[in-house]
Formats: structure tokens, C-alpha cells, sequence
């Protein structure tokens, strides 16, 4: 039972990653139509922008875990406008390559400057030591990181279900042309919206610094499996997104605890489940399918 | 109003209007009729600015709409009214009705929307699309005048409604009809068109090949019905 609920406990904690990661995908894929692989590009930015903001002027923990990400908001926006907006209108396969390259570009160089070989990130002082469940102690910073992830999702859910901007976001992801044609201008939105899920992507990225190896191939290591997250969770639906995530990060956990005599299963697990949902629902769990433009 | 002139436009290399002219003029409901494929709905895009590839003048109160986006247009006071009744799945009732903004001297009030229509104000929380067909065309027409949108573009409101709802909504068009809306409506039933409109324009491969008045459609009926192959 303690084994099971730790595994749970981790696997939440991972979910929380994917969670984020996926959230940020489902907003800009909703808005623009834009599959960004290189979301794992600015996750890996993420961490980094913690460690050399740390390790070359002292920045602390919690101002970068505002700071960066707005940084990293600012550096998609400009991307968005320079480079993503004026392919929008072309067939969807210019789009990947453009963010598939901006990944190999935002990786290299990173790798220039700090090389391949992970760099130490510690956990601010009040997170540190580890919190006691009763049947269990779990590390503080990861119980931190849990309550955060879901403060945010819910924060982001509140804003799309309860504000005017997140009614007119939900209405453009849901029917673009009509939605220009109530007098909105949608193009208005689209630049603050990609830099929003690029910075719920750095946001991840600072949370990962104290926990995960900093290196420059992190994001392409995790956005995989967050590619097979978002189609889980139904392509562009934020709610999918959220729980796909959590999900997932439970059933890798699980699997890698009960299922260790069988490694290849525990690995790709992920994908069996991906593949199992797309032979049920091919919109994924919680995807509608295509609407009318 | 709005006038119209010279208007082509094409979907890649087939042309669907071919130099089509109207005009519509303030506070006159106009409706067009025609075969389907005529290029009815084609010519409302044309004027929400929701077609690329098209040629020739639209003009909303004299301004030259030209190559202003849509939102632009919906801002001017064009009320699009989609033929599939552009409900959303993702926003409530209420919010359907509040997501545009209000772009007119009279708008009607949420209140006053409500009141004209309990069935929408009982589902006001529940998501647009689980409305029935004629409560999401009500919820439609009722979102324009909520803008307080001048000149309202109908692209066949009544397809697919019962009578009951058929006369539901000539009632709502006449009634903005008394505030000085102005309607450009596409419509198919002829009954219906000659109880809301004032004329009729005839559209036919893509060109307007007639322009009537309501007793030359009522006498002309078993004719035009025969020619639209209703």
C-alpha cells in the first residue's frame, strides 16, 4: 500500500510536468493552429534561465520562477510575430519544421555555451528535507511542486471559464471565422496567447531545475511523451490536456513499480495507451471532432 | 444601405458570382433567392469579408468595405447570421449572446433577449449546441440585435425549422424590421419570404437575373418554385 501510494505520489509529480507542458501546447495549438514542437526547446530554457540567472548574478529560486518565464513569454511573442504568423496560412508541415528547427537552434545553442553534461540546481532552503505522510516521507519540493502545478492549471482553467478573455479565447479555438465575423479581432490574441503557453512551458522548466538534470537535450527527452499526452488528452482540448497528464505521469509510475520484469512494457507504456485510445476514440479522450471553420 | 456592384468571386478556378449588383436600402428587408449553388451564400461572404478571391464594390453607408476583415465590418454594424447558426459548444448560452461587442446606437439588452425568449433565458447556463434547432436560430438573430448590428446578413434562417418556429422567426425580423434594421436575407421559402421582405432579388448562376417586388413573387409562385426545384 506505501509503495503504491509513493509511486502514485511520484507519478503525479511527473504528471504535473506533463501537465504544464501540455496545457501550454493545448492553448497555442487551440489559438493558432500551430503544433510547436519546440515547446521542449523553451522548457529546457526554462531550467536554464533558473541555473545561469543562479549561477552568474545570484538570482534566487523564486524571483526566477517570475522572471524567467516572462522572459521566455517575451522571446516566444517576438518568435511568433518574426517568424511562426507569417506561416499560418501555409500547409500545416511548414510549421514543424519551422519549430522542429528552432528546437535544434534553441539546443545548440545552449549546448555552445554549457556543453552536454548536466548542471547542479538546489532546491531553495525552505524546500528542502522532505515532508512526513504517516505511511511515508516525500520530498518537500516535490510535494511543492504537485501543489503549484495544480494551482496553476486551476488558475488557468478559471481564467478560460470565467473572464472575458477566456471566453473569447475559448470562441476563437472553437470557430475562428465566425468569431471574426461577431467583430472580434482574433489576430489580437494570437501573440499574447502563444507567449502564454511558452511561458507555462519555461514555468515548468524552472520547476524542473531543483529536480531534474539541467541539460540541453531535457525538453526533447520529456516532449515526447507530452506529444502522446495532448493526443491522449484530445488535440487543442485544455481540459484533456490537464488530466491526460496527471494520468500518464500515474500510469508510467505505476508500470515502472509493478511492471519492472517487463522493461519494454514499462518504457513504452505511454504509447500503448496512445495507441489504445486512438483505437477507441480517435479525437482522443476529451477532443471533439474537427468543427467547421 | 448596402450596395453591391460588379461582384465576382470564385472558389480556385470555378467562378461562383459573375458581376452580381444589389442594393438593399435603410431599414428594407431583401431577400435572396435561388437554385442551391446559385451562389446565394457565396455573395454573403463576400460581404462579411469572410471570401478570398472576388473583384468589385461593397459598400455599407457609402464606406467601401474594400479589403476590411471581418471583425472590421462586424464593427461597422454587418450582423452575421451563419447558415449553420454558428453556435459554440465551449460557451454557454449567455455567453454566445455577449461574446461580440456592442457596435450599435440601440443594442438590446440581455434583459430585453430574455424576456423576448424564456426558453433561451431557462437554458442560459447550459452550452449553446444542446439547444434545439430552433432555439439556437432564436439565439442567432437574437446575439445580432444584442450588438445592435444595423444591417443583419441571414443566410436561410428557416431551413430545417418547424412552422411554428418559421413564424417565430418572421416575427423577430419584423419586429427589428420596426427598429430600423436593415436584412439581407438568403431564403429558399418563398411564403416566408414574401411575409417578411419588401423585395426579392433572383440570383442565377451567379448573376442577379431579376429583381421583384412581393406581388410579382406571389403571382409568379408556381413558376419560381419550379425554377428553384423546390
Amino acid at each position: 500500500m506505501t509503495a503504491f501510494l509513493q509511486s502514485t505520489f511520484n507519478g503525479l509529480v511527473s504528471g504535473a510536468f506533463y501537465a504544464l507542458l501540455a496545457l501550454g501546447l493545448a492553448v497555442i495549438f487551440g489559438m493558432l493552429r500551430v503544433v510547436n514542437f519546440a515547446h521542449g526547446a523553451f522548457y529546457m530554457l526554462g531550467a536554464f534561465g533558473a541555473y545561469v540567472l543562479l549561477a552568474e548574478a545570484g538570482v534566487p529560486f523564486w524571483a526566477a520562477l517570475v522572471v524567467v518565464p516572462l522572459a521566455l513569454a517575451l522571446l516566444g511573442m517576438a518568435l511568433e510575430r518574426a517568424f511562426i504568423h507569417r506561416l499560418t496560412r501555409l500547409d500545416p508541415l511548414y510549421n514543424f519544421l519551422l519549430t522542429f528547427g528552432l528546437t535544434l537552434i534553441l539546443q545548440d545553442l545552449v549546448k555552445l555555451r554549457y556543453g552536454v553534461q548536466s548542471s547542479p540546481y538546489e532546491a531553495p532552503a525552505g524546500l528542502r528535507g522532505s515532508v512526513d505522510f504517516g505511511l511515508f516521507d516525500f520530498p518537500t519540493y516535490r510535494v511543492f511542486i504537485l501543489g503549484f502545478a495544480v494551482a496553476v492549471c486551476v488558475g488557468v482553467w478559471w481564467a478560460l471559464a470565467r473572464t472575458r478573455v477566456g471566453m473569447v479565447v475559448r470562441a476563437a479555438t472553437e470557430r475562428p471565422e465566425l468569431t471574426r465575423a461577431l467583430g472580434i479581432n482574433v489576430g489580437r490574441w494570437i501573440t499574447p496567447v502563444f507567449g502564454f503557453g511558452i511561458a507555462l512551458a519555461g514555468l515548468a522548466g524552472v520547476l524542473a531545475a531543483p529536480m531534474r538534470a539541467v541539460n540541453p537535450l531535457m525538453g526533447a527527452d520529456l516532449i515526447i511523451v507530452v506529444f502522446a499526452v495532448v493526443v491522449i488528452g484530445g488535440l487543442g482540448s485544455i481540459f484533456g490536456s490537464v488530466a491526460a497528464g496527471f494520468g500518464i505521469g500515474m500510469v508510467q509510475a505505476w508500470a515502472e513499480a509493478y511492471l519492472s520484469a517487463f522493461p519494454i512494457v514499462a518504457q513504452t507504456i505511454v504509447f500503448i495507451v496512445m495507441a489504445a485510445v486512438l483505437l477507441w476514440r480517435p479525437a482522443g479522450l476529451f477532443g471533439r471532432a474537427e468543427a467547421p471553420a | 444601405m448596402l450596395r453591391i456592384e460588379n461582384l465576382s468571386a470564385w472558389y480556385g478556378e470555378a467562378q461562383v458570382l459573375r458581376d452580381a449588383g444589389l442594393h438593399v436600402d435603410p431599414g428594407e428587408v431583401v431577400t435572396l433567392v435561388g437554385r442551391n449553388g446559385a451562389g446565394k451564400s457565396t455573395l454573403l461572404r463576400c460581404v462579411m469579408g469572410l471570401h478570398t478571391g472576388w473583384r468589385g464594390t461593397v459598400e455599407l453607408s457609402g464606406t467601401e468595405l474594400g479589403n476590411l476583415s471581418a471583425d472590421r465590418r462586424a464593427r461597422l454594424g454587418l450582423g452575421w447570421v451563419p447558415d449553420d447558426r454558428g453556435s459554440y459548444a465551449t460557451l454557454t448560452v449567455t455567453e454566445n449572446l455577449t461574446l461580440p461587442p456592442t457596435v450599435g446606437p440601440d443594442p438590446w439588452s440581455l434583459e430585453r433577449v430574455y424576456e423576448a425568449f424564456p426558453a433561451l433565458y431557462q437554458r442560459r447556463n447550459s452550452a449553446a449546441t444542446t439547444l434545439s434547432g430552433g432555439e439556437q436560430q432564436m439565439l442567432a438573430l437574437a446575439r445580432v440585435l444584442r450588438m445592435g448590428a444595423r444591417m443583419l446578413l441571414c443566410d436561410e434562417p428557416t431551413e430545417g425549422l418547424a412552422p411554428l418556429l418559421v413564424q417565430q422567426v418572421g416575427d423577430l425580423l419584423r419586429e427589428a424590421k420596426r427598429h430600423g434594421v436593415t436584412v439581407l436575407l438568403v431564403e429558399q421559402n418563398l411564403r416566408f419570404a414574401t411575409s417578411v421582405a419588401d423585395r426579392h432579388y433572383l440570383l442565377a448562376e451567379g448573376r442577379v437575373t431579376a429583381a421583384m417586388e412581393n406581388s410579382e413573387v406571389r403571382s409568379r409562385e408556381r413558376e419560381l418554385l419550379s425554377y428553384l426545384g423546390i
